[in-house]
């Protein structure tokens, strides 16, 4: 399947736009004035419409595949998140309009405040930044703000363990902090003694992901809590694996600072082919002071708008009016659809089906990355073996995955394991669905043994074929030419 | 159970397989001390029938006021095309495009963004997006600094007629990594830069110079003395624009004699709902010499196996998962279903529809300022040309103004006197092509009541 550029539909003078009734000149004068137009594709609105439905039946997707995408949470998003949240009242309404006119809206941010308090154990929640990396930020910055407040101004090193997402150490030095690495034991634990030795006076704090991105629990967080708060750090949580504690442990009892969380894997809310994510932040009574705004607050009946006059050491903003409010409004709605019971069963079936689907392929032969560990909401095959023998590498078995019709897991991320497919089946996928993967890979691993040539041509039924990434880099064409 | 679609059945299947207990084994290696029992602050669920009463309810308490609030996000008309797809799940519930082979759809449209975006700035390439117009003008100051290798000063000059909330994001963002932004004042009598603050820089290590146009103000600045100020004086520059006024005004690629450097903005106007703020997504275009400093991802086109055509993300050597801390940002996910939207405004429009909105929505705030300045107490702050926004001076406090006119149900635009005090009663009000000769009555007849 191929769907031309949409420039190539394009004629002269073909326009899709008769429903502007508008049609007054403009007023430039003539040295700001265009002189040439744009080249957008000229087009009619059919062939506008045919052309993207076209494109979008080239992706996979939650609602069409299986997606078992390691450290990203693939559930299903709720469809009825999305109506409530597209409601024309909701859609209307200008971030900057009158605090008296915006009520419903505010109401419904500052329960979602109050829910992920509950949820994350920490004291003030700001719902503002706009992706999880950018939750990331606003976390070591308030880390920052806290230390050189007390006027402890070389507190600069962040601790982050070597199996961490790469966006911990970009955002440590985003924030004018060095980085220190510390090692994960063979178990999958943090090496504790480790982390010792890299605490000391110039400690800012640590960004742990609990469960680890190795996919099991750090069974000494107490241990690790304390030593670095003695060592004067701060405890940064990275929220990408909540959804393998939720209702289950609270990141604010573990000991944790500052988490921020993935409203898009979490709280359901859609990947949208790469965004928009929410990466809301919760702090405990330390670094409240430091919460970015704006955030909602309460006086009486009333809701309104807290700013820096009611927050004046903040961090400041990060974004021009309060970050992704739709996507808040999805994640509003998908909480209050779970409520209370709903949102333990999360952690709880989504472990039910990480730890199935591990036991399953182990038993068909395939290497867990941490045997004798239970699955978190995910966990780590390692094909290093198939990949010295055969041959036949991650990369292949991702490729062939997708022939199958699933969509692949992660690959080669933690870095640390080599070979390695983290998969993460997530709470809403039924049995069924995992037993065909699992016997997927079954196959894919018995046609390797047989035809490793087959395996490595992967994928044969996509609208592609493996994409030469070497001459993208080198050879860029990243906008269409005319010829 | 909402959403998990498992029996008892497959329960007790699964946990024999597993060779654990109870659901509640699989959380043993939790230190039981940590461990919870219930959530007592989350409320009971409610079915989607009830939760869709609720949302109503908030909804409708907010209502529908009639709108002429602008202040860097506007009221367009979506045509209805485009949410119709964007909200289709091979596009809604789908990821990063990590494996290409099965994200063709999204890759290709990336790729026509980018194609789109580079052409409407007059720029070389693009990136697949940022998360705001605000945040990627933080993006493209830390970009400049990488890029201009010869200047080791980090100062960035910006002009106070720039949008102030995203200088307050720039600095924030920023923080830590030493920038020095120096507020450049407006002239009083025109609203716009001018010349001679400028001239206070000249010979001094600059790394670069910021402008918006249209100004927040909604005025035109002489872009083109700006980037010839910038070239002359070795300093980068960067744009920020609306992408909407692109279709008349002359794109960032042609001010001056070189242009500018770096131009970024929100894509909001391009398809995207006022929505309360967000989700929106922020814009990024630059020279071919710079697209190895440029953040974000980006989209190159390539050939598979067989050598037919193909997209995938490329130059990812830049990014965090590979650079780790040495990552040209740490952004990650962008917004990628909001450029899905942006991409199918800016093709069912095309150059001439987006002249006629842009053209429409300049005209109606022309016919919006006549209208309430017959009004006493009401005059034009700045005669100069604009886009679709202008700086009223009240006889009042606009606070006041402002409220009164939302019990009337008009959202009448943005109090300008806490962050320009020296502006006096300044009101920033704005109209678009979706604001009607009658809408325009309907504002004009309560500010007459109000300013009674």
């Amino acid at each position: 399947m191929h769907e031309p550029l949409i420039f190539t539909h394009s004629r002269t003078g073909r326009s899709a736009a008769g429903q502007y009734p508008h049609a007054a000149a403009a007023e430039v004068p003539e040295k700001f004035r265009r002189k040439q137009r744009a080249a957008l594709p000229e087009v009619s609105e059919l062939q506008a419409v045919r052309h993207f439905t076209r494109l979008s039946q080239l992706n996979f997707s939650i609602d069409t595949h299986f997606y078992p995408l390691g450290s990203c949470t693939m559930k299903y998003n709720p469809r009825a998140c999305n109506q409530f949240a597209m409601l024309p009242e909701l859609l209307g309404r200008h971030p900057l309009a009158p605090e008296s006119a915006s009520q419903g809206f505010l109401a419904c941010m500052f329960e979602l405040q109050e829910m992920l308090k509950e949820v994350t154990g920490m004291k003030g929640v700001s719902l503002t930044p706009m992706a999880g990396a950018q939750g990331e930020f606003a976390g070591v910055a308030m880390i920052r703000a806290y230390h050189r407040a007390r006027g402890d101004m070389d507190r600069t090193e962040i601790i982050v363990p070597d199996a961490a997402h790469g966006t911990n150490p970009a955002t440590a030095t985003m924030c004018g902090c060095t980085v220190i690495e510390v090692p994960s034991l063979p178990n999958g634990d943090m090496d504790v003694e480790a982390l010792q030795q890299a605490l000391g006076p110039r400690t800012a704090g640590i960004m742990l992901t609990n469960p680890s991105t190795l996919g099991v629990f750090e069974r000494r967080i107490q241990e690790v809590a304390k030593l670095v708060h003695e060592a004067g750090g701060l405890l940064y949580y990275d929220g990408a694996n909540l959804n393998a504690i939720l209702g289950k442990v609270r990141p604010g009892d573990m000991g944790f600072d500052v988490i921020h969380m993935n409203l898009h894997k979490t709280f359901s809310t859609p990947h949208g082919g790469g965004g928009p994510g929410s990466g809301a932040v919760g702090v405990g009574q330390r670094l409240l002071p430091f919460l970015p705004i704006p955030i909602v607050g309460r006086d009486g009946e009333r809701y309104r708008w807290l700013d820096a006059r009611d927050v004046p050491h903040t961090i400041g903003r990060l974004s021009a009016f309060m970050g992704n409010a739709g996507v808040l409004l999805r994640a509003y709605v998908y909480m209050r659809m779970l409520g209370r019971a709903g949102m333990q069963r999360v952690a709880e079936y989504a472990a039910l089906n990480a730890n199935y689907m591990l036991a399953r392929l182990q038993q068909a032969g395939f290497e867990a990355a941490y045997p004798g560990r239970r699955a978190s909401h995910e966990f780590i095959i390692t094909l290093k073996r198939q990949a010295k023998q055969l041959g036949v590498n991650a990369m292949d078995f991702a490729k062939r995955l997708l022939d199958h019709g699933f969509h692949a897991p992660t690959t080669y991320f933690p870095l640390l394991v080599p070979e390695c497919l983290l998969i993460e089946p997530t709470e809403t996928e039924a049995k069924e669905e995992l037993d065909g993967f699992v016997e997927a890979l079954v196959a894919i691993q018995r046609e390797a043994e047989q035809d490793p040539a087959k395996v490595k041509g992967a994928p044969y039924t996509l609208p592609v074929r493996r994409l030469d990434d070497v001459r993208a880099a080198k050879q860029l064409d990243l906008t269409y030419q005319r010829g | 159970m909402p959403f998990i679609p498992h029996t008892d059945n497959d329960v007790r299947e699964m946990l024999a397989t597993i060779g654990a207990p109870s659901i509640d084994a699989l959380f043993e290696e939790i230190p039981a001390a940590l461990r919870i029992k219930s959530l007592d602050g989350i409320p009971e669920a409610l079915t989607e029938m009830e939760v869709g009463r609720l949302m109503q309810q908030r909804a409708s308490r907010d209502g529908r006021p009639l709108n002429f609030l602008g202040a860097g996000a506007y009221e367009h008309h979506i045509p209805a095309a485009v949410w119709a797809i964007v909200t289709r799940g091979e596009f809604y519930s789908a990821y990063t495009p990590y494996q290409a082979e099965a994200s063709q759809g999204t890759l290709q449209l990336l790729y026509e963004y980018q194609t789109m975006m580079a052409s409407l700035t007059g720029m070389q390439v693009s990136n697949a997006s940022l998360y705001d117009g605000a945040s990627a003008l933080a993006e493209a100051c830390l970009m400049a600094v990488r890029a201009h290798r010869k200047s080791k000063s980090a100062r960035i000059l910006v002009p106070a007629s720039l949008n102030p909330t995203y200088l307050d994001v720039a600095r924030a963002i920023t923080e830590g990594q030493n920038l020095k932004f120096d507020v450049l004042p407006y002239e009083a009598t025109s609203g716009t830069l001018g010349a001679n603050p400028l001239d206070a820089y000249r010979g001094q290590d600059i790394t670069a110079v910021v402008v918006q146009q249209p100004n927040f103000f909604g005025l035109l600045e002489d872009v083109d003395a700006i980037a010839d100020w910038a070239q002359t004086n070795n300093a980068l520059l960067i744009a920020v624009v609306n992408p909407l006024s692109l279709a008349l005004l002359k794109p960032p690629g042609e001010w001056g004699t070189k242009g500018a450097d770096i131009v970024v903005g929100d894509g909001q106007p391009f398809g995207v709902p006022l929505s309360s703020g967000g989700p929106y997504f922020g814009f990024m275009t630059t020279r071919l010499e710079h697209v190895r400093q440029m953040p974000g991802r980006i989209i190159g086109r390539t050939v598979d196996l067989d050598g037919k055509p193909g997209f995938t993300l490329t130059l990812q050597a830049r990014e965090q998962h590979i650079r780790r801390s040495k990552a040209t940002s740490n952004i990650c996910t962008n917004q990628g279903l909001l450029v899905t939207a942006a991409t199918i405004y800016m093709s069912l429009l095309g150059s001439a529809g987006l002249e006629k909105v842009a053209a429409a929505s300049q005209t109606q705030t022309s016919t919006l300022v006549a209208a309430l300045t017959r009004i006493k107490g009401v005059k034009l702050a700045f005669a100069g040309p604009r886009f679709h926004e202008a700086v009223l001076h009240l006889d009042r406090k606009p606070a006041e103004v402002l409220e009164a006119l939302a019990q009337r149900g008009v959202v009448g635009g943005y109090d300008l006197s806490r962050q320009y005090p020296e502006l006096g009663n300044a009101l920033l009000v704005c109209a678009t092509e979706t604001r009607t000769d009658e809408d325009i009555e309907a504002y004009e007849k309560a500010m007459r009541e109000v300013m009674k």
